[in-house]
């Protein structure tokens, strides 16, 4: 910038003036941040992302992207592999660090925040977990304490109560004294579910709880997540592959192509066929769920796909 | 991970060892205070303690003018005669201690290398530290022809300097821990040869001296080696046992404990700078003795039973180890004839093996 600036008008004086132009752009640049601040305290959602750049190293997966979660709200964000789902879900839990813009909880820059308090604002059920070598179901679900525990307060009546009401209510207490490795893989989600609720965050957020499960543990894991939102006023935010899953169970949907937001807003008003075409570039239908009334997304048939393609391709 | 065996349904009750262990972990609280209490491990703990405990006090009584555990006992507590006395203090108590806090330095490094790489082949004698303190140390043997003090600082620059090249080696965005174990192997390939180059350069009083210091030993250590190892543990376990609670949760992954709270790099970071101190304070002061490090985390988690880094264990076992191994020695080959470096070298190759053949089991080599 500023080597154009004085390759421009040259001359002294008016040297001068352009330094004091760019300084005239840097304050109103800030007056726009100042009125950016206002809007977003005005706002009562608790987490959100502003214009945040998304990058791994030279890699840039989203630029400019603001994204809301409404409180209260069971949000699933959707999109192709690579839209960058799951790297907005790692920038809102403040595991990667957006290189400009930033992530605001509860009105606080994220990366400002230490890190036992917003573990205890918001939890994290990542993809890749490790469930350490003879380790029991009670022993994994109470590590989920951990942000409210220190040095001389370890393990607490109060610690031991919510470890016990966080396997309740996930359906695990029966399956306290087993080995974790001896789990199903259902199972063993619903433990690492329980763990994440032990944190006893009213923000939750899920990397792709779904993955490596057949469809009876999907469904499973998705009534528990329902459940946790309808009965327990959690805020939870989920990364989906599957549009009819999301659209069943989000009350708030984010569709993301290319790292950008395409379309938000309730799965009836979001999910349509020029949608689902824009955005995962498939042609389809989109009917009533015949259980739900929500929107069920049925795919083109081969042969219809291949006629629209080659009409595409004559009219060319 | 599946295991075909379990049919994994709620009704289908633990198995009988699934079922032995309480899921709670014991507490004792006072107030607003509450500490975590694991009845097997602290048990653990304190055996191992007698065990080293006695085991030092019959080492101090073996030799060429051999000394009945009572005397011992006796003159460590102000009561013996003036010849076992000197025998007894100055000459077989440092040896002892040096010991002690060698096998506890190496059995701590050791551990928590293990936990931060998640991997038992993680440990400082396969990661190249030994290699690293050993090369320090050839070089002001062989180079410089120093002093034994120079020779000790350098086998602690020669390891702190190994330590830090495998970890920005092994840094892409955090540390993993399959690619520090590899990074670490590759290093200690390259520093072994390096260390064989070294002998071939050196003149034959220099290369006995350095063969000599490569065993590992504990012979001739005195009271100067151990105040600077006591004084580091003094100062390293304390900060290593504040910091275990959250290295308990870096063994579920880095995603996991970062939602959890952990500062993970941060964490890791200091964990692994302590560790490579203690490692390399602990060759500084009896040469590279083998294996202690990789065995004595494993042999602690065996009796424990617990999940976790298990460091206070593991720490008690290595010194324990140390102090046999080195008792083994001068039992069966007589007094100063056999290194002690030697027996672990020898007791942890096997064990090693056996550890990659259950490793290859498991499917995880």
């Amino acid at each position: 910038m500023r080597p154009a600036g004085r390759r421009g008008p040259g001359g002294a004086g008016a040297g001068g003036g352009a330094g004091t132009e760019t300084g005239g752009a840097h304050r109103s640049a800030d007056g726009g941040a100042n009125e950016n601040t206002k809007r977003s305290t005005g706002t009562v959602n608790r987490l959100s992302a502003e214009n945040v750049t998304l990058a791994y190293d030279q890699r840039v997966i989203a630029e400019k992207l603001s994204v809301e979660i409404p409180d209260n709200s069971f949000t699933v964000i959707v999109g192709p592999n690579a839209c960058g789902k799951s790297t907005l879900l790692r920038a809102l839990s403040r595991m990667l660090r957006p290189s400009e813009g930033r992530v605001l909880l509860d009105g606080q820059v994220i990366q400002s925040m230490p890190a036992k308090k917003v573990a205890r604002t918001l939890g994290l059920l990542p993809q890749s977990s490790i469930a350490p070598d003879g380790i029991t179901v009670g022993d994994l679900v109470g590590r989920g304490r951990y942000p409210h525990q220190g040095i001389l307060r370890q393990w607490s009546a109060e610690d031991e109560r919510i470890v016990q009401e966080s396997m309740a209510s996930t359906g695990v207490a029966e399956l306290a004294d087993r080995y974790v490795d001896e789990l199903s893989g259902g199972q063993r989600q619903r433990v690492w579910i329980a763990m994440a609720l032990a944190q006893q965050t009213p923000l939750l957020l899920l990397d792709e709880p779904t993955t490596y499960l057949d469809i009876q543990h999907q469904i499973d894991v998705l009534d528990l997540c329902a459940e946790l939102h309808e009965e327990q006023g959690r805020t939870l935010v989920a990364v989906l592959h599957d549009l009819n899953h999301a659209a069943r169970y989000a009350t708030h949907l984010i569709a993301l192509r290319g790292g950008e937001v395409i379309a938000e807003g309730a799965p009836k008003d979001v999910v349509t066929a020029e949608l689902v075409e824009r955005v995962f570039g498939l042609r389809c239908q989109v009917i009533d769920d015949p259980e739900t009334g929500t929107p069920l997304v049925v795919p083109a048939a081969r042969k219809a796909r291949a006629s629209a393609a080659a009409g595409v391709a004559e009219g060319a | 991970m599946k295991d075909p065996r379990t049919p994994g349904r709620p009704g289908a009750s633990g198995t009988a060892e699934g079922s032995a262990r309480a899921f709670h972990p014991r507490a004792v609280r006072t107030g607003g205070l509450s500490v975590r209490l694991d009845v097997r491990a602290a048990t653990v703990v304190v055996l191992l303690l007698v065990a080293a405990l006695a085991a030092s006090v019959v080492l101090i009584g073996t030799g060429d003018f051999p000394i009945s555990a009572g005397d011992v006992l006796a003159t460590l507590t102000g009561n013996g005669n003036a010849g076992q006395e000197f025998i007894v203090t100055e000459l077989r108590l440092p040896r002892v201690l040096v010991g002690l806090l060698v096998g506890a330095s190496l059995g701590l490094g050791g551990a928590l290398f293990q936990s931060i790489s998640r991997n038992p082949l993680g440990s400082p004698d396969v990661l190249g530290l030994g290699q690293g303190a050993t090369a320090g140390a050839l070089v002001v043997i062989v180079l410089f022809s120093g002093s034994a003090t120079a020779v000790t600082a350098g086998a602690l620059a020669g390891g702190l300097v190994t330590g830090l090249g495998i970890y920005l080696l092994a840094w892409k965005r955090g540390v993993h821990g399959y690619r520090l174990v590899l990074v670490g192997i590759g290093v200690a390939a390259m520093l072994t040869a390096v260390n064989g180059y070294l002998i071939t350069k050196a003149d034959l009083v220099d290369a006995a001296r350095a063969v000599v210091w490569m065993t590992g030993s504990l012979n001739g250590r005195d009271w100067t080696q151990v105040w600077p190892l006591l004084a580091l543990c003094a100062v390293l376990v304390p900060l290593v046992l504040g910091k275990a609670r959250g290295l308990r949760m870096l063994e579920m992954g880095d995603d996991v404990a970062y939602a959890l709270g952990v500062r993970v790099e941060r964490t890791r970071l200091l964990l692994m700078l302590a560790a490579v101190l203690l490692t390399a304070a602990a060759t500084a002061a009896a040469g590279p003795v083998g294996f202690v490090a990789l065995t004595a985390p494993q042999l602690a988690r065996r009796l424990t039973r617990s999940p976790g880094p298990n460091l206070v264990p593991a720490m008690c076992m290595g010194a324990t180890l140390l102090i046999v191994a080195d008792w083994a020695s001068q039992r069966a080959f007589g007094a100063d004839q056999l290194p002690v470096g030697v027996v672990t070298g020898v007791l942890g190759g096997v064990y090693l093996l056996w550890l990659l053949v259950a490793e290859r089991r498991a499917g995880r080599v």
